[in-house]
């Protein structure tokens, strides 16, 4: 469970996350908005790049804001960036693995880990296969491969649907759906694409210019009217 | 989830993940014949002045070795690193002249000591990146170049310097018992480097190795990996310092008397050029390098040319590498050697590129 309380974030004279108040059951949550609205701002602050004026997030229990932003990742964040963020130069494998291995856990099991979470992304590829040589929503498998090794307990999901065709999205919102059933963690899946959202998460909360403007089921919050006019105009919710 | 399942089974299929294949030990055979041939037959084919000239391309290709670290692996890029390598040289100067400590402790201190050094030279990248950070080096080598010239290196003399001006018949500085000849000295220099190669191979190959590539490409994703980049980047600077210390220490033996002269500031330039050229992200890259450093000079000398043509064929090489990158290696050098690039050219003083140049 994640309770964020009261959190700002001000980039010179912009307010990026104004007094957000929410808390993240468990399962998958989704984390709605227009642009411009927060929600990369909110991952950034869970993920420690970036320092909030005032606030507190406790992430099952502990002070989260209070670890170094490397450490986080020991700890159980994981997250996807909006530009994948796959390393080039290594293989499929030590994508991975790179993870594994600097999250402190059992050495001994990192090659069955590893292989496991390619293989629970769907992601068919050579694991020695270079990264450079995979197409697009390969590379998103593989992101998210490194978000669900090891024991997460929290993944960021930074619209990892983006660019991808429909089919490799359905595949990917069976993943995201399996997430917190195969790792335990709690998923937070942040996309524009709201039939990905509606398939993926229970539960869902809207940003609009920095400030928390509903949170709910999923498919209550998308009724909503205040909702509907913040994000997507007057149009209706395909 | 079928499809998952479908394709969990394939994977299982394809086991030989990260067993060396054939290509992998026909590699592996070239490389150790390259070496045998390097090492024992070579000296027996050549001239004495070529053999000099050899020892110098090994020293340095471990030189152009560290810096293909910094600039290949890290992406961090470093125009001090002979001023790094100067102070390795120093170290082991002031040892051998000072004790009688066996030639490879000696070679071990100069490396540590210029490790604690070279890694305070590398403090500035926890901050800065790309041209502030060649910059930075820039200024710390020319610093170290100011010290160096006014202490002078040590030639025998009494206290913390080793050096005493009043000098008239200046002490050669000494080399390994096994290795005093010139053909024996290269094969010792020749199996330090090896070493140092395979230092850096273990470093590439493992751990830090992910983390620097994860670095290279992007901060934010390598510290959402949970690797400490302030540490890994430091490592960086202490393995390229350690190794770079020892290539000095192998070169004051090298060479007998050491000069401030050897180590102008503007060398780590052309170091960097000729790290460029011969391709900072592999190995095979940094021997390219010395080769251009080093054997191209003697040649021109032995041909009667003068070496400071060399200086427009760098620029040259350096252009062509950078303009050529964006097809051929477009997946591995990044804009900061671009930039840095246009740096160079502006300071080995070619006419600037038209505007839109894709470089």
């Amino acid at each position: 469970m994640i309770e964020v309380d009261r959190l700002t974030v001000r980039f010179g004279g912009v307010t990026s996350l104004d007094g957000m108040s929410v808390t993240f059951g468990a399962g998958t949550c989704g984390l709605i908005g227009p642009n411009g609205a927060g929600k990369t701002t909110f991952f950034n602050v869970l993920s420690g790049f970036v320092r909030p004026v005032t606030g507190t997030v406790r992430a099952f229990g502990e002070d989260l804001l209070s670890m170094v932003h490397y450490r986080r990742a020991r700890w159980g964040v994981r997250r996807t960036f909006q530009t994948e963020q796959a390393i080039e130069e290594l293989s499929v494998f030590d994508n991975v693995a790179m993870v594994h291995e600097h999250a402190r856990l059992n050495g001994a099991s990192r090659r069955r880990d590893v292989l496991g979470a390619i293989s629970f992304v769907g992601l068919g590829a050579d694991p020695s296969a270079t990264v450079g040589t995979l197409a697009a929503g390969e590379r998103r498998l593989l992101e998210v491969a490194r978000a669900v090794v090891g024991r997460p307990k929290l993944v960021l999901l930074d619209e990892p649907a983006a660019g991808l065709p429909d089919e490799e999205t359905r595949h990917l919102a069976e993943v995201i759906r399996a997430i917190p059933g195969h790792t335990g963690a709690l998923a937070i899946l942040v996309d524009h694409d709201m039939s990905l959202v509606s398939a993926c998460c229970e539960t869902t909360a809207v940003l609009d210019f920095g400030k928390l403007i509903a949170a709910g089921p999923t498919a209550g919050v998308l009724r909503d009217e205040q909702v509907i006019r913040a994000y997507l105009g007057t149009a209706e919710v395909s | 989830m079928l499809d998952i399942a479908g394709r969990t089974a394939a994977a299982r299929q394809r086991s030989p993940l990260r067993r060396p294949g054939r290509r992998a030990l026909i590699r592996a055979g070239v490389v150790v014949v390259l070496f045998l041939f390097v090492l024992l037959a070579l000296p027996q084919l050549l001239s004495l002045y070529y053999i000099d000239a050899m020892t110098q391309v090994v020293v340095y290709s471990v030189v152009t070795l560290g810096l293909g670290v910094l600039v290949g692996r890290v992406g961090l890029v470093s125009l001090g690193q002979v001023a790094v390598l100067a102070i390795g040289a120093w170290v082991a100067a002031r040892l051998l002249f000072a004790t009688t400590q066996p030639y490879p402790l000696v070679l071990l201190e100069a490396g540590v000591i210029t490790m604690v050094l070279g890694t305070l030279i590398g403090l500035p990248a926890l901050r800065l990146r790309g041209l502030y950070l060649a910059l930075i080096t820039l200024m710390l080598a020319g610093a170290i170049t100011v010290v160096l010239t006014t202490t002078n290196f040590p030639n025998g003399g009494h206290g913390l310097l080793g050096y005493n001006g009043a000098t008239v018949h200046i002490p050669a500085i000494r080399r390994p018992a096994i290795a005093e000849s010139d053909p024996a000295y290269y094969r010792y220099a020749v199996v330090v480097a090896a070493l140092m190669f395979l230092l850096v191979l273990a470093h590439i190959r493992t751990r830090p190795g992910r983390a620097w590539a994860a670095i290279r490409q992007s901060e934010p994703a390598a510290l959402a990996a949970g690797i400490n980049t302030w540490l890994y980047k430091l490592w960086a600077f202490a393995l390229v310092s350690f190794i770079t210390g020892v290539a000095g220490g192998v070169l004051a033996g090298a060479v007998h008397y050491l000069y401030s002269i050897n180590f102008p500031t503007q060398d780590s330039i052309t170091l960097l050029a000729v790290v460029l050229m011969g391709g900072a992200y592999s190995l095979w890259g940094a021997v390219i390098a010395a080769l251009l450093l080093q054997l191209l000079p003697a040649l021109l000398n032995n041909w009667g040319v003068s070496a400071d043509w060399l200086t427009i064929l760098f620029g040259i090489g350096v252009l062509q590498v950078l303009l050529t990158a964006p097809r051929g290696l477009a997946d591995q050098v990044p804009k900061d050697l671009a930039r840095l690039g246009r740096l160079l050219r502006r300071r080995i003083r070619r006419p600037a590129p038209p505007e839109g140049d894709p470089a």
